[in-house]
């Protein structure tokens, strides 16, 4: 499993405002990686650039062993991509979509095999515009993976999407790394990139500014661990023995303990050795939402 | 070549399926036909009027049918073309297009045979009910009018795809588009007779692109002469727009 996409110290300015600062990444074969950030963070600029859509001011890329500053036309015949804010005509049917795109990449597959296996053949003589939210996104994912892709770019897909929509989308992106092409996710919703991600940037004013799985930044910069759970024991100051656990505190038959690391499990073995079986016994667990926040010092809202 | 085909042949069938398009290409050159070759009939001037002769003598009728089948190329070069591209351009097809391996030669290309072919099925309705229902004489040359028309809807049609190049949004292009079309309308030869134009008017339709189109497909047609000067000059509107549509050309 080599790494296929490379990218360092990428730099993008448009006259005086800096797009990009100062961006690297590594994506490994047959992962979801994402680029975590707010709105303006330098995410789809730096997509665009290693898609070889636009031209980088400094950095060194290589897709696919490719450069996409000199070999752009060879690399788009080997990624797929599902841009942010492009659309389809709104007169073009399904079905012709599908056909226009598949005809694009030579030897690519029948694009009625694609409409199958993207569910679309109920709608293909549907136009892109009476489509949902929902529909448009199924259909974009189909055409961005129609050359069957070793690598798939996906920018911002469940922005605008109702609820349920967007865990249809999510399937459909798990779906098309089950495919066995390798994933990067541009977004700036904190719980896509926890579901979805194998490993993921965070991105903040054209810089990364954490990078790992979810678990491990979230083990690194979450901060303390809760375990909550209820017992009508009086006396449980024999957990704040235990090594990870930093403070116990209790309301009522409530108690809440703050810990580290390892907490949870040494917590509920001491518990048991001790008599109580709480059956409410949990963890409350830091979130990328409280990352981010340590990281930038605010929300991704703000 | 296959997608090229293809491209282009989904791109005719949205072309078919935008309304103004239609309208302007298809309906509106039949309807003018209609109105005008009624009013004027096809008696050609013998100067009956103090020796001032409309229509340079031919039959008002045999003189528009030609002029309308330029407005029909105008039609889809002024305004199904130019929105078309500029609408692409702003709501990010032209980006998911690229994205897909589409190369500005191809896609201006596909662009170039929508609007031919657009303009051919056009001035095939128009001739086919023009010739029924009309007193129009069949064409001197009805050779040299299809060399013309050829010539006409290919450059012209490259005129069209470099206004929607440069316009930044589908509605300017759209707006621009129908004002020229109608001032072509008005001063290319495919209005009033070019003998009673004011000056000004006149001078305008000098320089109107459209006029050495129609001058072009009307000399064949009435006295099966080719019009060297125009299609020089159509020529070059041609080469100087699809080359100027290529460097201007920005996908988004």
């Amino acid at each position: 499993m080599g790494s296929v996409i490379s990218v360092e110290h990428l730099r993008k300015t448009y006259g005086s405002f800096v797009a990009v600062d100062d961006i690297s990444f590594e994506v490994e074969e047959g992962e979801i990686f994402g680029l975590l950030g707010p709105n303006g963070a330098g995410k789809t600029t730096s997509v665009e650039i290693t898609q070889g859509l636009r031209v980088p001011d400094g950095g060194d890329i290589r897709v696919l062993g490719l450069d996409p500053r000199t070999q752009a036309t060879q690399l788009r015949r080997l990624v797929g991509s599902q841009l942010q804010e492009s659309a389809l005509p709104g007169r073009l049917k399904v079905w012709e979509a599908l056909d226009l795109f598949a005809s694009l990449v030579p030897g690519g597959p029948e694009w009625r095999e694609v409409m199958e296996r993207w569910s679309l053949t109920e709608k293909a003589s549907a136009s892109f515009s009476s489509l949902s939210g929902g529909q448009r996104q199924r259909l974009l994912v189909a055409l961005a993976v129609v050359n069957e892709p070793r690598v798939v770019f996906l920018d911002e897909m469940t922005t605008g999407l109702d609820p349920a929509a967007r865990r249809a989308t999510w399937q459909l992106i798990e779906a098309v790394r089950d495919g066995g092409a390798t994933l990067v996710l541009v977004t700036h919703f904190m719980d896509e990139a926890e579901q979805l991600c194998d490993r993921l940037a965070i991105v903040d004013g054209g810089r990364v500014v954490a990078g790992g799985s979810p678990q491990s930044l979230i083990a690194e910069y979450g901060g303390d661990l809760q375990v909550n759970f209820s017992t009508d024991r009086p006396d449980v100051s024999f957990l704040e023995a235990i090594e990870w656990v930093d403070s116990v505190s209790r309301r009522g038959p409530h108690v809440v303990v703050v810990g580290r690391g390892p907490v949870l499990a040494l917590v509920g073995a001491e518990l048991v050795r001790n008599g109580i079986v709480p059956t409410d016994l949990r963890v409350q667990q830091a979130t990328l939402e409280d990352v981010f926040l340590r990281l930038t010092g605010r929300g991704l809202g703000e | 070549m296959t997608s090229l085909l293809k491209m282009t042949w989904v791109e005719t069938k949205l072309f078919l399926r935008e309304p103004v398009t239609v309208l302007f290409t298809f309906a509106l050159p039949l309807m003018v036909l209609y109105v005008l070759g009624g009013v004027f009939g096809n008696e050609g001037d013998t100067g009956g009027n103090g020796g001032f002769v409309v229509y340079g003598g031919y039959g008002p009728t045999n003189w528009y049918t030609p002029a309308y089948v330029g407005l029909a190329i105008a039609g889809v070069a002024m305004i199904g073309v130019p929105a078309h591209i500029a609408e692409y351009r702003e709501r990010g097809v032209l980006r998911r297009l690229r994205a897909s391996s589409v190369s500005r030669t191809g896609f201006l290309s596909a662009q170039l045979i929508v609007s031919f072919f657009i303009a051919a099925i056009g001035s095939v309705l128009l001739l086919a009910v023009a010739f029924p229902s009309t007193e129009v004489d069949t064409p001197v040359s009805a050779g040299l009018f299809l060399i013309a028309f050829v010539l006409g809807a290919v450059c012209f049609s490259a005129f069209g795809i470099l206004v929607g190049t440069v316009l930044p949004t589908a509605r300017a292009a759209q707006s621009a588009g129908l004002l020229l079309w109608f001032l072509f309308m008005f001063v290319s030869g495919a209005g009033p007779p070019p003998e009673v134009l004011p000056e000004s008017l006149a001078a305008i339709g000098e320089y109107a692109p459209l006029t050495p189109v129609i001058k072009m497909l009307q000399e064949p047609w009435l006295s099966g002469e080719w019009a060297v000067g125009p299609s020089v000059a159509v020529l070059a509107i041609g080469v100087v727009s699809a080359g100027a549509a290529y460097f201007l050309f920005k996908w988004e």
